[in-house]
């Protein structure tokens, strides 16, 4: 299986301020209260102002060409997918009301709820299919489209006004992931020019947009999950992080996505502003390439798993923000191994397997960039850490504009990091041998037949089984040696209420700003 | 005088023609393309395959600089990679803002810059020259950046006079002038200081020259000597500053636009170059070749103007 859910974000721009993959979520279970969430009874009215990094000029409105947070953004306040995120990154129902497979898995039935568009118009099953479609377009390139892989749109059609029967080219278990894939957007049947008064169904409608600046919307009082509380929302694009935090602390905007930890750490309990973190957020790695020497050799991997100081990376190269990693991806999520122990660090058993594995006085070239916050800190970082265990780290600086293209396929080790996305989806996308992203050549037949297995099975007691075989095997002898997850940090003024905590980037309750009200 | 503006002008379109070259040539050599700086960190090679068909990029270098040639022939400058909107689009959103801050920053800079300049040469080694020479190469010494940082603090979020950023202003900037005062103070800060100092170096030689000491014998009054026979004379090399500096502000001043949120030509090239929108780069880089052509082309028949004898090479 080929596809590339739920990608992480790209973050284009000079600023070094975080970056590359930006899919961020929080870890814990259930919907929180934001800490913002401080009191008061909802109250109606009101425009709010956000900024966000954006992509300048280029911007525009279309959900299916979806690619930054600012994008991201605006997209889920027009429309809606099928599904969506929760804060474990299990699908949630959106559109669809509820999905039920055949015993094969390989047929699933949707149900639309009933919901409209802003003209009016019912969301059908033809806007469903016509949407997907568009996605799935050969001639294009959106960036769903791989997520859609697995469904034969030829074959699946609409069995009524609401209801939908996908067919699958195999069986897959996790179909709701899909339905909540990354710009997987439902517009209105031939619709194709967004620019303009796109019209979705999400809970604002357009007013104005203008590529790199602003973009108004108000609030859709037919909206199926509840009219906003907000009259008006604009999301303003500044791409410097210290013009967000002033423009807040000026009170130019009221909400600053993406906040630098040092920032945080100034403003907060301050009174001035409210700092909201969204932990466990961007997955922080080294990724190494294990089909090439010296990580051919799994004792040379595990020696390196063992020279990481997590806790000195999550302090130099995150500034603190952030938590410890333990090789496995996706700390928090459903399917997550939990229950292994925290790997720490053991330089003379490092020394020891090295030795082992005829790697003394290794040389070894790191490739890093400054694509994302933390990346440059945390290879100088490390090379000081292996230099202790006898292992020489040349840290190679790349280009950011090209970085992730150019560390997919050569050298041996670099700087990682992703976004926040299902754990089956993270396998899927780079774990397997035909995934297109698969950075540190995990080539294992065996592997890629335990995956198929957990998608052909219905239990999901026993799927959680397989998850977990998958997951123990890459932390014995796996080639991501994760090291930490990153806080994610938003700034808010003092008037703004009902800003999730527990659910971030790329979640639904992720800049969701149709539950936030203004004090 | 009629000879010397054509061949500037056809020198001029030469130099464009040349930096045009030049930056296709420089951004082909980055490393990446569009495609690869679209798909960013999901680096599917069958994605940025079917995006580098999409773009046309799978045609030769030559060849999509000679439809881009062809267009440009016909007055158009091509549609962006990343966007599929026209260039021209990019150019005239971004030309407002950028245009905006540099003639405010003109408008106060050439009093400021002479003034100071003449008037630290007229009180030549007293106080005041001493005081406006030390202030002027203290500020001087800031970046921009630092500076700016400096005002935002201050101005904007202690004293809470003006408002810190023009975020969400657009291009109606001039609806928001308090918006305007920070930018325009950090664009002013370093070039009235390199103004003045040229001002003032020039007064000096010059009213120290023998031709003001003849002017002097004949009892021209001291002001018609500075001021008609001085000042002409120091005023060449610093209209060529001037020149230098119009060309800074109109292509865009990036930090400043970053700082303040002022969407200008700057931050459209910075977010194409990254974006390796080479249409959008290609663009600029002939709207900023003809603007610099024609600012120095300006100055320079004004510095002949003030100063026939020094004639002006072309």
């Amino acid at each position: 299986m080929n596809d590339e859910r739920f990608p992480g974000l790209r973050r284009r721009g000079f600023l070094a301020a975080a970056s590359g993959a930006a899919a961020l979520t929080l870890v814990g279970c259930g919907g929180g209260t934001a800490d913002t969430a401080s009191g008061g009874t909802p109250k109606r009215g009101g425009r709010l102002r956000a900024a966000f990094a954006g992509g300048g000029a280029s911007e525009t409105l279309d959900p299916h060409l979806a690619n930054l947070f600012a994008d991201v953004a605006r997209a889920k306040a027009l429309f809606d997918k099928l599904a969506d995120y929760g804060a474990d990154l299990s699908a949630e129902p959106r559109l669809a009301e509820k999905w039920e497979a055949n015993k094969a898995l390989d047929r699933w039935q949707v149900t639309l709820r009933k919901a409209a568009f802003h003209d009016g118009s019912p969301v059908t099953a033809k806007d469903v299919l016509y949407s997907y479609r568009r996605i799935a377009d050969p001639k294009q390139a959106f960036r769903a489209k791989a997520s859609l892989e697995p469904i034969d749109l030829d074959a699946s059609r609409a069995t009524g006004e609401r209801s939908i029967e996908f067919v699958l080219k195999r069986p897959t278990a996790e179909f709701p992931n899909i339905l909540a894939a990354f710009g997987a957007y439902i517009v209105p049947e031939n619709a194709t020019k967004f620019d303009d008064r796109p019209i979705g169904s999400g809970p604002f409608r357009f007013v104005s947009f203008s590529p790199g600046r602003s973009a108004v919307f108000r609030r859709h009082d037919a909206y199926w999950d509840g009219a906003p509380l907000l009259d008006e929302i604009e999301f303003v694009v500044a791409n410097e992080e210290s013009a967000r935090v002033n423009a807040l602390l000026g009170g130019q905007v009221e909400y600053a996505h993406e906040l630098n930890p040092t920032t945080a750490r100034a403003h907060e309990g301050k009174g001035q502003i409210e700092i909201v973190r969204l932990r466990n957020s961007a997955m922080q790695a080294f990724c190494m390439k294990t089909d090439r020497a010296p990580f051919d050799d799994k004792r040379v991997r595990e020696a390196f798993f063992l020279i990481a100081d997590r806790q000195e990376l999550v302090d130099g190269a995150l500034s603190g923000a952030g938590e410890v990693g333990n090789d496995l991806f996706g700390k928090g999520y459903e399917y997550y191994a939990a229950d292994l122990p925290q790997r720490t660090q053991d330089l003379d058993k490092a020394r020891a397997l090295l030795k082992q594995a005829g790697a003394e006085k290794l040389k070894v070239t790191l490739d890093t960039s400054a694509v994302a916050a933390g990346f440059t800190e945390a290879a100088g970082i490390f090379r000081d850490q292996a230099a202790k265990a006898g292992v020489t780290i040349d840290v190679k600086m790349g280009s950011k504009d090209s970085y992730w293209s150019d560390i997919l396929d050569t050298g041996a080790l670099c700087c990682y990091r992703s976004g926040a996305m299902p754990i089956e989806a993270h396998l899927s996308q780079r774990l397997l041998t035909d995934s297109t992203t698969n950075a540190t050549k995990w080539h294992h037949k065996d592997f890629d037949a335990l995956y198929q297995q957990a998608q052909s099975t219905r239990d999901k007691t026993e799927r959680a089984a397989v998850y977990q075989r998958m997951q123990r095997r890459l932390y014995a002898e796996g080639g991501f040696l994760v090291w930490g997850f990153a806080d994610w940090i938003i700034g808010t003024s003092r008037t703004v209420r009902g800003v999730e905590s527990k659910a971030p980037a790329n979640t639904l309750d992720w800049a969701r700003f149709d539950k936030v009200w203004l004090a | 005088m009629r000879t010397f503006v054509a061949r500037r002008l056809l020198l001029g379109a030469g130099q464009t023609i040349a930096v045009v070259l030049l930056i296709f040539a420089l951004t082909e050599a980055l490393p990446g393309d569009a495609a690869v700086a679209l798909a960013g960190d999901q680096p599917d090679p069958a994605r940025i395959a079917a995006i580098r068909e999409a773009m046309h990029l799978d045609r030769p270098a030559y060849e999509r600089l000679t439809d881009w040639a062809t267009g440009l022939l016909h007055g158009d400058l091509g549609t962006s990679l990343t966007s599929g909107r026209p260039v021209t689009q990019y150019i005239a959103d971004a030309f407002g803002p950028t245009l905006i801050l540099a003639v405010l920053t003109l408008t106060l800079l050439t009093p400021l810059g002479f003034g100071l300049g003449v008037l630290a040469a007229r009180h030549e080694g007293g106080p005041v020259d001493r005081l406006i020479s030390s202030v002027t190469l203290a500020v001087y010494a800031v970046p921009e950046f630092a500076l700016g940082v400096l005002l935002v603090t201050v101005l904007a979020l202690k004293l809470a006079w003006l408002p810190p950023t023009a975020v969400g202003y657009g291009t109606d900037l001039l609806a928001h002038p308090a918006a305007l005062v920070l930018p325009v103070l950090v664009l002013l800060a370093r070039p009235v200081c390199s103004l003045s100092r040229l001002v003032r170096a020039g007064m000096v030689d010059a009213l120290a020259a023998p031709y003001t000491a003849h002017a002097r014998r004949y009892g021209v009054p001291g002001a018609r000597v500075r001021y008609t026979h001085a000042l002409p004379n120091a005023l060449a090399p610093a209209v060529q500053q001037l020149a230098r500096t119009v060309d800074w502000l109109l292509c865009g001043v990036i930090v400043v636009e970053a700082l303040f949120v002022i969407p200008g030509l700057g931050t459209v090239l910075l977010n194409a170059v990254a974006e390796r929108d080479v249409p959008v780069v290609q663009g600029l880089a002939v709207v900023f070749g003809v603007l610099t052509v024609v600012v120095n082309l300006g100055a320079d028949l004004v510095a002949h103007r003030l100063n026939p004898r020094a004639g002006v090479a072309a």
